[in-house]
């Protein structure tokens, strides 16, 4: 994989003009990550209701993989169900270490695919994970994530 | 003067390429690369002449003590100290600093202030911080101007006294600022307060004399003077060391030990329990010798001539801002791209074979101070050369380009 496919139009262009951007009211849940390393800072809020995520957005700062990751969570998570968001999260996570291969078609990544080489960018890792981090983190009930 | 000496065959580092391009090595202010000469030293003294020192009283082991000890004297030479038992032999600058802190402990006492500045790196505050906590002392921090210097007209009123300790950076590791640390540490001393200076960037850039400079400590790690990681050198004045306890105990520090009490032996040993990184000193001693036969003369120039021309090709692009405007200034280089965060231009300019430093650079509130999270930082040797600057340029354009 070479920075071209890693910054594709798609990140570009999510980094650029993030979708649901802001705080979000009413919200049930929300969580903070921090990776102290870079310094990337991001909020993350939630509105679940009857099992359901009806709502999720996002605001902070950080670099181009960490918010184009951000805003197309908030984009892969919104309307699915609590069971379905825990099983989407786990395969991004298993998708950025390498560990999910995105052209077997049973994951239900869709677009976010475009992460799967990151795995070759360790230093990279944590910036496309933080806010997934965060989101299960916020529906966990911890405050406070920090990338491991 | 002839500045286009090719380091390449000193340096088989340079000649690698990364990601199929030739390396251009701009990250020298996290560490620098190691000279044949010095890769040779080390290896010989495991292959060959591996043994402890002041111990045995076999040959290899008086070998071992006896280059040890000359590298103790290389250091001497190199830093001005008036004596070897000035050079104590430590892990590194954060080492050194946390063992000042710790042997100055013992005499702190509750309101105590300890002076520090804005630029400094994390490792030349928190040993500080875990200081006052353990004493009650204070910390304050000489502001800095947004030309990246330091507010010397606010120095005296900071001086009070209660100050017991001033403890600075030669050399800003974030943004290149060189400080007048010899005003600095004079005016400290006219108040009785000791004074710690941070070398680790400045071993590399300028000459360095502790008895001109008049400090108390004086800190270094090798690795960033083309040695070893893993050694590195607390200076301290020959009648502070013998007053001041150490900050570890154990085997090769001592003079007497019974089941109830020990006496230490003098400096330095007294502050090297344990055995040392005998290889490291080897190493370091003989980066060293490469710096002397090269001379400072030669690397101040050449270094100039890379600043001008790199700080000339940086102001001429548009979106780029540098951080720090010193008037003295070394081959360090921070600075912000509009739009784009330093991680990202880190990892394209890592794709064109060309390795800097993206991030706070363990200087958070001098970072706050700027207001940004964080800067991508360019800094030189003097081995490296105008073609590296012009791959940095190309790098950042195309970056540019990328996210236009």
């Amino acid at each position: 994989m070479n920075t071209q496919k890693l910054y594709q139009q798609v990140i570009l262009e999510h980094n650029k003009k993030p979708r649901n951007y802001g705080d979000l009211s009413p919200r049930t849940h929300e969580a903070e990550g921090y990776n102290p390393l870079c310094g990337d800072h991001i909020w993350v809020h939630l509105n679940v209701e009857h099992n359901q995520l009806t709502a999720i957005q996002f605001k902070g700062d950080g670099c181009a993989i960490c918010k184009a990751s951000a805003s197309m969570m908030t984009q892969a998570l919104s309307g699915h169900s609590l069971d379905e968001v825990e099983v989407i999260i786990s395969e991004f996570k298993r998708l950025v270490k390498g560990e999910l291969d995105p052209d077997d078609g049973s994951h239900h990544l869709g677009r976010l695919t475009i992460f799967s080489g990151i795995w070759q960018y360790p230093a990279r890792v944590k910036c496309a994970a933080l806010a997934w981090h965060a989101a299960s983190g916020a529906l966990s009930q911890k405050q406070t994530v920090s990338t491991e | 003067m002839a500045l286009e000496i090719d380091f390449k065959k000193d340096f088989p580092q340079l000649t690698r390429t990364v990601h199929e391009q030739p390396l251009a090595y701009l990250d020298n202010a996290a560490t620098t690369l190691k000279p044949k000469a010095v890769v040779e030293v080390i290896s010989n003294h495991y292959a060959l002449e591996t043994s402890n020192v002041h111990r045995g009283v076999h040959w290899l082991s008086e070998n071992a003590t006896l280059a040890y000890e000359s590298a103790r004297m290389t250091i001497k030479d190199f830093l001005h100290a008036q004596d070897p038992g000035e050079i104590v032999f430590t892990s590194g600058t954060t080492a050194s600093i946390n063992m000042i802190a710790q042997m100055l402990a013992p005499s702190f006492k509750p309101g105590d202030e300890i002076l520090l500045t804005e630029m400094e790196h994390h490792s030349n505050i928190i040993p500080w911080q875990m200081l006052a906590e353990k004493t009650g002392a204070l910390i304050k921090y000489l502001p800095l101007k947004e030309t990246g210097e330091l507010c010397l007209d606010q120095l005296p009123s900071l001086l009070t006294p209660k100050t017991r300790v001033l403890s600075l950076t030669y050399i800003s590791n974030a943004i290149g600022t060189i400080n007048p640390v010899k005003d600095i540490v004079a005016q400290a001393k006219e108040c009785g307060v000791l004074t710690v200076v941070d070398g680790a960037q400045a071993v590399s850039h300028v000459p360095i004399d502790v008895t001109d400079l008049g400090c108390d400590f004086f800190v270094f790690s090798g690795h960033k003077l083309f040695g070893p990681t893993g050694i590195g050198v607390l200076y301290g004045k020959a009648s502070l060391l013998a007053s001041l306890p150490p900050a570890m105990g154990g085997g090769g520090m001592i003079r007497e030990v019974t089941m109830t009490k020990s006496t230490y032996a003098p400096p330095p040993e007294k502050f090297e329990a344990g055995t040392p990184h005998i290889a490291g000193a080897i190493g370091l001693a003989a980066a060293i010798r490469y710096v002397q036969a090269i001379g400072f003369a030669f690397i101040e120039a050449k270094e100039k001539e890379l600043t001008d021309y790199a700080r000339q090709a940086l102001k001429g692009l548009s979106g780029l801002t540098l951080i720090g405007e010193a008037q003295k200034h070394t081959a360090i280089f921070s600075f912000v791209l509009e739009g784009i965060h330093p991680h990202d231009i880190g990892t394209l300019l890592d794709q064109k074979g060309i390795a800097i430093r993206a991030g706070h650079h363990c200087c958070q509130p001098l970072m706050k101070f700027y207001d940004v999270v964080a800067t991508t930082r360019a800094s030189l040797a003097f081995y490296n050369t105008k073609e590296d600057i012009d791959a940095l340029i190309e790098g950042i354009q195309s970056t540019q380009e990328v996210f236009s």
